[in-house]
This record gives structure tokens, sequence and C-alpha cells, in this order.
């Protein structure tokens, strides 16, 4: 498997870790109430088809992404800064 | 039997190799198997399950039968195929599964029981009773069944991993390979052509076909010749490529000194490739296949092709008198090649009754079958049985041929499905299996030669224009292009076995047995006999047990279902795969700067993650860890300890947002720290467990150096980076790891002071350096830090100096140490010290504990939200019921305690509905004369001073503990301060 | 007061000669760790030029060359290479001394690239990964950086704790190569 990493380019997956989805960038505020902390923190989709998840480039730049892939093809769609995505809260 | 003037082997240089203690001669160029039937020896392995007498069914890596041991002892590599392993002076080879030999197996007992051994046998008679499965049944099976066995020794070959990249890779250099080869190396392509055999060429090398009015085997190499000269392309031979993985990652083993007698030194055994390509052809060719008549496996029955390949590759004649017998047009190339060879023709037999062939000098018959065959270690006569009525006829090799089935093996691999071809009676590639690959040649469909050529070409043009790369111009050269003709054929009843899996003993019985018990699907089917699990994988098998099933179940071939093939096409040793990954290369060992002193003086170095610190230092006299310890824990309460913390993790944080940014990760506020000062600081998870915790040092109005666990360095990190690059971008912070950079060593004790002075040019006191300072300082002449603070609960420093310094520093700071009556203390002191003041470690954040639960929930900030804040502060995290961190004793001085013990009130029985809570951390203390723990327990803080029972199920310990707080030595922290 | 004695990181490790390949400790001075602050690269590229004679790389490349060069040493952030950073610098970017923090060597000869394709997952073909060209990568398990100095000539980067296993394996591998020709 190999992710584009919009800094370094394309490397193998050995140099990411994964984390997982990418609700991760959405982190709600303190008082955003029980469920939507437990749905940031533990409530996660499994689709067959597209996902979205939070890669670090770990043994590379160090920057973290936000991967579109495809779970049933393994298409990989996207790859995006999670820094740039941040201020949108993707 | 040798043929003259045949074959593409050195008749000039001869080799000496031996086979079950027997020495052969070969010459170079041969494999084992193409060595040993020019010796006329057929018999060399025995089968799986019946241990039937087996010989040479092929010529290739798809070899179920010949399966050979080569090399001694803890070189020995079971499970050869003979034929692919090439022959080399002193090469030792020897059969498997037989005893005591392979013409007198005693277990081929097992053939003549086969009525009860049939498929489904062992899962319905080894059930009870209950146990036996384990203690008997199992080990009794193993032995006489299997391959070929390890030699239990460590293996001390070298084996090699290695990565490369291309614009194209081309699996196989048959026709359409090197067509394909030819094309792209021509425009400039970076090209990978790899290929499992030694000689590219691919059955150009074993037919007598021409190409371009010359030999196809010099076609052949001339094209060889011209892509060696060209910089863009390289070629791999004996590699053969195994795997198919996303995004254009293929895996291949090459055989790099396997079939060498003096390998080069450092040479690998085998090399197993990564290679990544942009685009690739698979031009993989292939596989001929059996036909399932009675007593199909004896020694001397082979595929046609293989007939040929010995023939007319290796100048070999698998018999004196051979017989053939196929259901397809390519089965009568065979009896012409042997026939111009000088060998005699038994017979030719064509399942075909309508089938019209040209005039032969042989006995042809048409519309008939081989029905039975007879000879017990080698073939000596078929059963042929037509519109004439039956026949016996003597032959010592019988070529069959069933068609053949296209190699597509490499396009399932990513989930693609084969295609029903009803043409060629054969499954071909699914049209984009494999995202940037193309198929070509035979293991598509094409099976003359010119269709191959041209297909090879028109894939490299294809992907040509894919990498946006012109396209030479290239005349296809001329070559056969008769068409293929077939009729399919699968099995040939008859009252005897008829095998399918030669290599796992199935038979066609097997699978309409299988579907009588309602096993229809193939998949059901494949794993209730086993067919296509043996390390073959249902290359020479597959395609016929699912014509065998579609015909017991009523169904047409396509409706049944599919073939599929994992990874890898040929077994790949786990050695070449986790080369370098064995012994000490397995993870990177990281040493500190005071290693190489400390092993000096005896210390036993234990790992702490990847690092390696000293667990104790000895000293004379002292024969247990336990009295070095006790010294340790006691000179640092007394005197002077010094100590290698250089492993903690570092992380210097500078910017203007590095406060607010600290104070977002930390439960705790570091804002408010004054420079020059250092505070402890509680990081969480966003789901309210304690993450780590550690100090940090504010050392400017923007900058500060955390420290982490050392565990957690690497954790946390990335954690930091997560929460500044994903959740607030907007502050301005820059961090670097500076754990590297800085050796840091603890200077611990009430002559701590002492010691510190005589190495700093600038002497500290109680009033410059009150506890909790830091800031930098000149250690030795060198531009250092120090930092006033403790983990034993002692008046304490650390202090650190660039890592080139650090051997250097800490044998000075040991010596002074030494000479105040002090020391080097290890691992195993250090956790003492810590356990008497009641710090934790990560033996109690073990992932599952809150700050609530470690006495610690006042740290976490009214004023401020941070990481894990508001799901720290559900309810099911703050109950008081929740386990909490306390301190415990022995009621008895001499109690025994363990770490992982649980806790319950004296009065109740130790089961797991009574559990209270575990023991995470204990020591004995010198300081205090007795065991000491720290654990968890409900409704700690609320219990002081009662009696509960410790019990350790694993090791026998029961012992009654008082709980009491979990600081056991100077509770006031006056020692710290002094 | 006894003075400090230095030890460099492949002390004692290191030459090694296997073949054409040589693998060797290289001093490339003081390692400053330069990340310029939000918003500031252009600034802190102009501030580097000025004090040092060379820019802020772009990702993936270096500038300079023996004396000073400056290596993209990640996602924000370069590595300053041979004199100790100007004051100035500061106003742009965190400054953080890393002299001490990396295991710093050289491997060169005929089928360096070789021998490194053992180790690093890396399309490391002339054409690709040209002279000047560094990556943030791996060496095997080691996070590492990698740059390609010449033709046939490396610098490579990994933690100085890691240099032992750094030998070892760049050893393996030089004899892997060297077994081959």
């Amino acid at each position: 498997m190999r992710l584009t990493c919009p800094v370094c380019g394309e490397r193998d997956r050995r140099e990411f870790y994964y984390q997982g989805a990418a609700v991760a960038m959405r982190r709600p505020a303190p008082d955003a109430g029980a469920e939507a902390w437990d749905n940031y923190v533990h409530l996660r989709e499994n689709p067959a088809g597209e996902t979205r998840d939070m890669w670090q480039h770990d043994g590379g730049c160090g920057a973290w992404l936000v991967v579109t892939r495809n779970t049933v093809t393994h298409e990989i769609s996207d790859v995006e800064l999670a820094s740039d995505l941040a201020g949108e809260r993707a | 039997m040798r043929i003259e003037g045949k074959g593409l082997i050195d008749r000039r240089r001869t080799v000496r190799f031996q086979f079950d203690e027997i020495g052969h001669t070969a010459f170079e160029g041969d494999t084992v198997a193409s060595a040993l039937l020019a010796a006329g020896r057929k018999l060399v392995a025995r089968s799986f399950k019946y241990h039937r007498p087996r010989g040479v069914l092929t010529a290739g890596s798809e070899e179920p039968n010949a399966l050979i041991t080569t090399g001694r002892g803890a070189a020995s590599e079971p499970n050869v195929r003979a034929t692919v392993q090439e022959v080399f002076d002193g090469l030792e080879t020897r059969s498997q599964n037989a005893w005591p030999s392979l013409k007198l197996d005693v277990m081929q007992l097992n053939d003549l029981v086969h009525p009860f051994l049939g498929a489904g046998f062992y899962y319905k008679t080894f059930m009870w009773p209950h146990g036996f499965w384990e203690k008997l049944y199992e080990p009794v099976i193993r032995r006489a069944a299997g391959l070929g066995g390890l030699s239990g020794a460590h293996n001390e070959d070298k084996y090699e991993r290695a990565w490369a990249f291309c614009d194209l890779l081309i699996i196989g250099a048959g026709p359409a390979g090197l067509m394909a080869a030819l094309v792209a190396g021509r425009a400039g392509a970076d090209i990978i052509l790899a290929d499992e055999d030694s000689l590219p060429g691919g059955r150009l090398n074993a037919e007598t076909l021409a190409v371009d009015g010359m030999a196809g085997s010099d076609w052949a190499a001339g094209v060889v010749a011209e892509l060696h000269g060209m910089s863009n392309v390289r070629i791999m031979t004996r590699t053969t490529v195994t795997g198919a993985y996303d995004q254009g990652t293929y895996g291949a083993l090459e055989r790099v000194s396997s079939h060498l007698a003096t390998p080069a030194e450092g040479a690998p055994r085998e090399t197993f490739w990564r290679i990544v390509a942009k685009r690739s052809v698979l031009a993989a060719g292939a596989l001929e296949r059996p036909v399932a008549f009675p007593n199909n496996d004896r020694p001397g029955i082979m595929t046609a092709s293989a007939v040929r390949a010995y023939l007319n590759r290796w100048g070999v004649a698998a018999g004196k008198k051979v017989a053939i017998f196929g259901n397809n047009d390519d089965a009568h190339r065979t009896a012409r090649d042997l026939a111009e060879a000088g060998v005699e023709i038994a017979a030719v037999i064509d399942s075909r009754p309508d089938v019209a062939l040209p005039s032969a000098s042989w006995p042809v018959y048409k519309g008939s079958h081989v029905v039975d065959t007879a000879g017990r270690l080698a073939l000596r006569s078929v059963t042929v049985k037509g519109p004439a009525g039956e026949k016996v006829i003597a032959a010592d090799c019988l070529a069959m041929s069933g068609g053949w089935n296209p190699t597509v093996h490499m396009t399932c691999h990513m989930n693609g499905r084969p295609v029903w071809r009803e043409d060629i009676a054969a499954f071909v590639p699914q049209e984009g299996a494999v995202p940037g690959m193309l198929t070509a040649g035979a293991c598509n469909g094409d099976f003359s030669t010119a269709a191959c050529l041209s297909a090879g070409a028109d894939a490299a043009k294809r992907l040509l224009g894919d990498l946006g790369m012109s396209v030479p111009r290239l005349r296809a050269p001329d070559a056969d292009d008769s068409a293929y003709s077939i009729t399919p054929l699968w099995t040939v009843p008859g009252k005897d076995r008829a095998w399918l899996d030669f290599q796992n003993d199935v038979t066609v019985k097997d699978v309409k047995q299988a579907a009588r018990e309602n096993f229809r699907s193939v998949e059901h089917m494949k794993r209730y006999t086993t067919q296509g699990m043996a390390p073959d994988q249902g290359k020479n098998s597959n395609v016929a047990a699912l014509a065998v099933l579609a015909d017991a179940t009523g169904r047409a071939i396509p409706e049944t279902g599919t073939t599929t093939f994992r990874p890898p096409y040929v077994p790949v040793s786990i050695a070449a795969m986790g080369a370098g990954a064995q012994g000490a290369g397995f993870a990177p060992q990281r040493f500190t700067t005071s290693h190489t002193a400390s092993v000096e003086m005896g210390a036993p170095m234990i790992e702490a993650g990847l690092w390696y610190r000293p667990g104790y230092f000895p000293r004379g006299g002292e024969t247990t860890w336990r009295q070095s310890c006790d010294r340790e824990v006691g000179f640092v309460r007394e005197a002077v300890g010094v100590c290698d913390v250089s492993t903690l993790g570092k992380i210097d944080l500078q910017g203007p947002g590095a406060a607010e940014f600290l104070d977002f990760v930390y439960t705790n506020t570091f804002s408010t720290l004054k420079e020059g000062r250092v505070r402890y600081g509680l990081m969480l998870r966003e789901d309210g467990h304690v993450m780590d915790d550690g100090t940090t040092a504010r050392l400017g109005p923007e900058h500060f150096v955390m420290t982490t666990t050392t565990a957690a360095a690497g954790n946390v990190m990335r954690h930091l980076e997560f929460v500044h690059q994903v959740l607030r971008p907007d502050l301005d912070v820059r961090f670097t790891s500076v754990t590297e950079q800085w050796a840091q060593f603890a200077v611990a004790g009430p002559r701590s002071r002492e010691l510190l002075n005589g190495v700093l040019k600038s002497p500290v006191d109680n009033d410059t350096w009150p506890f909790i300072a830091c800031g930098t300082v000149t250690v030795c002449g060198v531009a250092g830090r120090l930092f006033r603070i403790s983990f034993s609960g002692e008046h304490a420093y650390e202090v650190a100096v660039p890592s080139r310094y650090g051997e250097s520093l800490f044998r000075e700071l040991v010596s002074r140490a030494e000479s105040l009556e002090g020391g080097a203390y290890g691992m195993e002191a250090l956790n003492v010290l810590r356990i008497e003041k009641g710090h934790i470690t990560h033996a109690e954040i073990h992932g599952r504990t809150t700050a609530f639960d470690i006495g610690f929930a006042r740290m976490v900030s009214a004023k401020k939200d941070c990481i894990g804040k508001t799901m720290a502060a559900r309810e099911g995290l703050t109950d008081p019921g929740r386990q909490q961190l306390v301190g415990l004793r022995p009621v008895a001085p001499g109690g025994q305690m363990t770490a992982g013990a649980h806790l319950f009130e004296t009065a109740k029985e130790a089961t797991r509905v009574n559990d209270q809570g575990y023991v995470t951390s204990v020591a004995f203390s010198p300081t205090l004369g007795h065991m000491i723990g720290l654990g968890f327990i409900a409704r700690g803080p609320e219990r002081m001073g009662e009696t509960v029972r410790l019990v350790d199920a694993v090791r026998g310990v029961e012992t009654d503990v008082e709980i009491c707080a979990p600081v056991f030595v100077d509770p006031e922290g006056g020692r710290v301060r002094g | 007061m006894a003075d400090l004695v230095a030890k460099s990181a492949c002390a004692g490790l290191l030459p090694v000669t296997v073949g054409t390949l040589t693998l060797e400790e290289t001093d490339i001075g003081v390692l400053t760790s330069v990340a310029p602050y939000n918003g500031r690269g252009d600034d802190l590229s102009t501030a580097l030029q000025k004090a040092h004679g060379v820019k802020l790389p772009a990702p993936n490349r270096t500038t300079g060359q023996d004396a000073v060069r400056a290596i993209w040493f990640g996602r924000d952030v370069a590595l300053l290479a041979g004199p100790a950073p100007d004051r100035a610098l500061a106003t742009h970017a965190a400054l953080t001394d890393q002299s001490d923090a990396w295991a710093v060597v050289t491997l060169s000869g005929d089928g360096s690239d070789d021998a490194l394709a053992r180790l690093v997952p890396l399309d490391l073909r002339a054409a690709q990964f040209k002279t000047g060209h560094t990556a943030r990568t791996q060496i095997m398990h080691m996070n590492a950086s990698v740059t390609r100095t010449g033709p046939d000539c490396f610098l490579i980067l990994v933690f100085r704790a890691m240099a032992q296993t750094l030998v070892h394996e760049l050893k393996t591998a030089m004899e892997g190569v060297a077994a081959r020709r």
C-alpha cells in the first residue's frame, strides 16, 4: 500500500501511522453535551466504501493527514494535510 | 536418458550431486529433476497422505510431487521443488516423507486402508474421547503425514530484503514478456523484467517452435542480449513475482545463491524484493493440467509439456517408450518432438473421436482413454479403452495433457475473479483485476506463439501510452499461429482412484463425496477435502476439481464458482520476508552515552522500550541483585547516587503560543509557571484517562522543555503533533525532540549538592537553586542545564550536557559520588526509591486510570479547557466507589507482596465477584525493612488502616496487608527541600 | 576540575569499507533545527540568506554546500548544518541545538544506492532522487534523514543513540551488494 503525502510525495505504507476516523478533526466544545462527546470519542462508522481517516507521516515529515480511501477497492482518492483542513473543521 | 545434440545445457561442464546418498553426474544448467530423469530415476518422492510412490510431474515451480530437502543440518531446506533447484557441485539432496527409504516406506500401509481415509476421515474419526486430539491423535497424524521437516537448529544462512522502483514491471520472460520488454525497452521506459527461471525465454526454451525463422530459444537469447545492453532495463532471473498488492506494489522472491556451490562472501541465499511499478504486464504463461484417470499418479506419468521441456531444454528423454494421452492438438507435438529425437512412441491416445490428425508412424487411438495404469515404483503399462475395446500397452512414461490453465494467479490477489472461457475450457483473468496491470500471452488465453508475441507488444504499447511515452515502431516476428483445439476432459471413470491434487492426495472420489455431503460451494469443498491447500496451492488441481464438483452437483462450471488464488505464488520462506529483522535486527537498539561505562561496571542491561538501562551495579561480595539494589537505595538516602535519566523523552517547545499550548495538553496550568522553574504536569487522553506525566521547565518567556516517561516519549510527541496540527494550528508553537541532544543524569541524595558543586563553575545553594529551580550552568567547562527535581524524594538534581560529553560526565559524577560514599544506581534502586516516595509510573497510569483514581483530581484546572477534561468529568470516572491509589504494607513484617496480585476483604473468598482491587508495584524497602506496595482499591482513601487480603493465584501468594497512604518515606517532603 | 571529553556518535564504529563502498562518520558542523513560526518562512529564508548565504530549502530539497548546508528536515522545519546560527534567525523561527542529537554518516562508492535500497523504502533512482534531494524516511526501523550529496554519495542521519544499529544495518547491506559484484 502506498500513500501520497502532500509534503513528501508517494511513500510506502510503513512510513505512516494509522489512527482512525477523521471524526477526530471535529472536537466538540467543552459544553457540547454528552452525546456530542460520545460521538467524538467513541462512535465510529464502519463503511463498505469510502472512508476518511487520520494518518501521520510518522516515518517521514511528521504531518498529520486526512486520507480518503475506499475500504472495498482499496483505492485512495485523496490525501490532505490535516492542518489545512483544521480551520474548516472538516 | 540423455539425447545427444538436444538441450540448452552446457555439456562441457559436469557437476556431481547426491540424491539420497547416491552420487549423480549432471551438466551445468540441469535441475535436480532433469538430472534424475537423465539418470533414469523415476521414483523421487512419497505422497502426503497415502505415501504413494511418486515421480516428477512437471518441469516448473508448480511441481506437486518432487519435493526434496537440500543441504544438511541447520542449513537444510525442506520442500524444495526438484524441478526448480539447479544442480551444483557438492549439492546434497534427500527425499522426504518416507521411512526407512523411498522404496520401502512403511507408511504406505495408509494406501492399503485408503477406503477409510477419504475426505473428512480425520474430522469424523478423531472427535472423541475429548482431549485425545491434542495428546494422541494430532502428534501421530503429524508424524505420518506431512512434508519435509525443519532441522530445529538456528539457520545461519543470510537472507535479504530490498526495494526496487520502475515504470514498468514485466512478470515473465516468455514470448509475451520478452516482446513487451523489447517494445518498452526501446521506448526508453525504466523496466524490470522478472522471470522465475534461470534462463529467460519461457516455453520458447522448451519447444521446437521457430520465431522469425530461427529456433525460439535463439530468438529469446537474441532479445535478452539486446535488453542486457539497455541501461533502462533490469533483468531479474530466478525471481518469482509472488504477489500483487495495493498501489502498484509487488512482492518478488529472488534465489540469489541457492544454486551456487560457492556463493560469494556475504551473499544472501534469497532476496525478498518489494517492487513498486507504475504499470505492469503479467506475462506469466500457462500451466498444463493433468487428466484424472485411474492410477494417474504413478512415477513416469508426467504432463506432456514437461516431457517436451525435458527433451528440448535439458536433452533428456523422460522414458524409453512413451505413451501420450491428451484432449487437445497441443499434445501431438510431444509425439513429433520425441520421434524426431529417436524416442519410441508407444501410442498416442486422443480422447476426441472425430479429430483430424496428420498421418503418423506410431499407433494413434482416437476417441480413446487411458483407463488404468500399472507399475508400483515406476510405470510399466497403460490400459487404453476405445471404440475397438481395451488394450494394455507397455510404456515407461505417459505424457498427459488435459489442456492449459492460464496463470491467472496474480490477477486474483486483489479480489479479481477469473472468467470462464468456453472455447479454451479455462479461466482467464478478469479485466482490470489489478489496477495498472495488463495481462498478455498465455496467461490471458493466447496459446499460439504469434499471439503471445503480438499481445506482449500490444500491452507494452498501451502502457507506454498511459505513461505518456512514445511508442517505437517494431515489426512483430513471424511465428507459429496454429489454433488451439480442445474438447474438455476432466476425468476418466474407473474403479481405482484418480488423483486431482497430487500434493494433498485428493482424488475425484473425495470431491464427489464432498458434494454428496452437501459441501456444494467450491470454498466448502476445498476446505473439506483440503484440495488446493498444499504448497502448490492448487496450481495443478483447482480447475479440474471445480469441474468435478460442477459435474457432481449438476451445474455448469461458471455457475459452480470460480477459482481464486492468494499470494504468494510460490512458497516464500519467512526468513526471506523477515530478513534483517531477526535477533539484534528485530528493533533498533538505543544506547545511552553511559552504556559502555555501565557495562564496564558489570551492570546487567535491561530493555526499556528500545533503550538499554542498567539494572544495578554489583560490587564485590554481592551475590544477588537485591544486595546491590538495597545498597544503592541506601546510599541515595544517606549520601549520593548517580543515575542516567537521558532516556526520558525531552521535548523543546518554543513560540508565542507555547504556554497556551501546554495549558491545553496538560490538566494543570503552565502559563503561570515562572521562568527558571519546573512544574509536574499530568496529561490525559481525550477519553479522560491519564496518558503520561512528567516535568516541564520554563527556560524563557516562550521557551519550555517538557519531559515524558521513557516508554511514552514517541506517543507523546505524536499526540502533541496531533493536537497542534489538527486541533490548534492557531497556536504559534514549534516543538523539537531533544531527547538525544542531552545526556542527563540524576544526582540524588543528601550529599548531591556537595557533589555537584565540585563540577559546576558557579556553586549552587538553597537560595539560588531551591527545589524546582532550573537554568543553565557550566559543567566542567561545558554549557549545560541544571534542574532541581527529585524522583527519589531526596534532595536531588538532574544535570544535562550535550551528548558528546555524556560518557565523560557520567564517569566524573560516579567517581565523585563514590568518594562521597555513594555511587551509580540502576533501575532496580530507582524503582524502590520511587515506590518508597509514592511516585507513580506507567505501572499505575496503565491506560485505565484517571486523575481522580491516582488522587490528582485537583490537578485538573477548573479555569481552562484541556484534552480529556470533559470526558474525565463523566459520572463513572469520578464515582467515589472507583478503585483509587493507595499504599499497601504487610501486617506481619515478613509478609510477601507481588505486583499483579488482587485485593479482597479478609472475610471473603478470593473470587472474581469479591475482587476489590489490585497491586501495581511492590518493592522491598531497605529504608523501612519490609515490603511495600502501591495499588488500587475501591474507595481507597476512605479505608486507611483497614486490613485486606492480597491474593496472587498465579504465584501462590496470600498475605494480609494494611491500606496506607502511598508515600512511605518523608511524607512531609522535607528532604527534597533540604 | 576535569575537562569533559567529547565523543562522537560513531566513535569506534567507523569507518568501514566493503568492496567499493565506504561508510564513514561525517562532521557537518553545528546542527540547528530551524522551524519558522506561522507565516514567517519567507522572512526566515531572507535572514538565512543574509546571515549564512543559504535559503530555506523547499520540501525534499537542500540548499548550500559542504560548509553551510540547509537540509529540509520535516514539515515546517529545516536543519542548518555548519555554522552556529545567527541570533537574528530567532526572530522568525524556533532554533534548537541538535548538534549532539544525530549520528551523521556518509555512504559512498559505486553501488551505494543499491545498498540503501536494502534498507530504505524510497525511490532512490538517480533520475528521481538527484544530488541535493533529501527525504525524511526510514532506514529499516529507524527514522532517518537521507540526502544525496553526489552521484554515489549519501548523507544519512539517525538518532545518535541508534548509531550502532545504523552501522550494523548499513554494513550488512554493503556486504549484500559487494557479494553480487
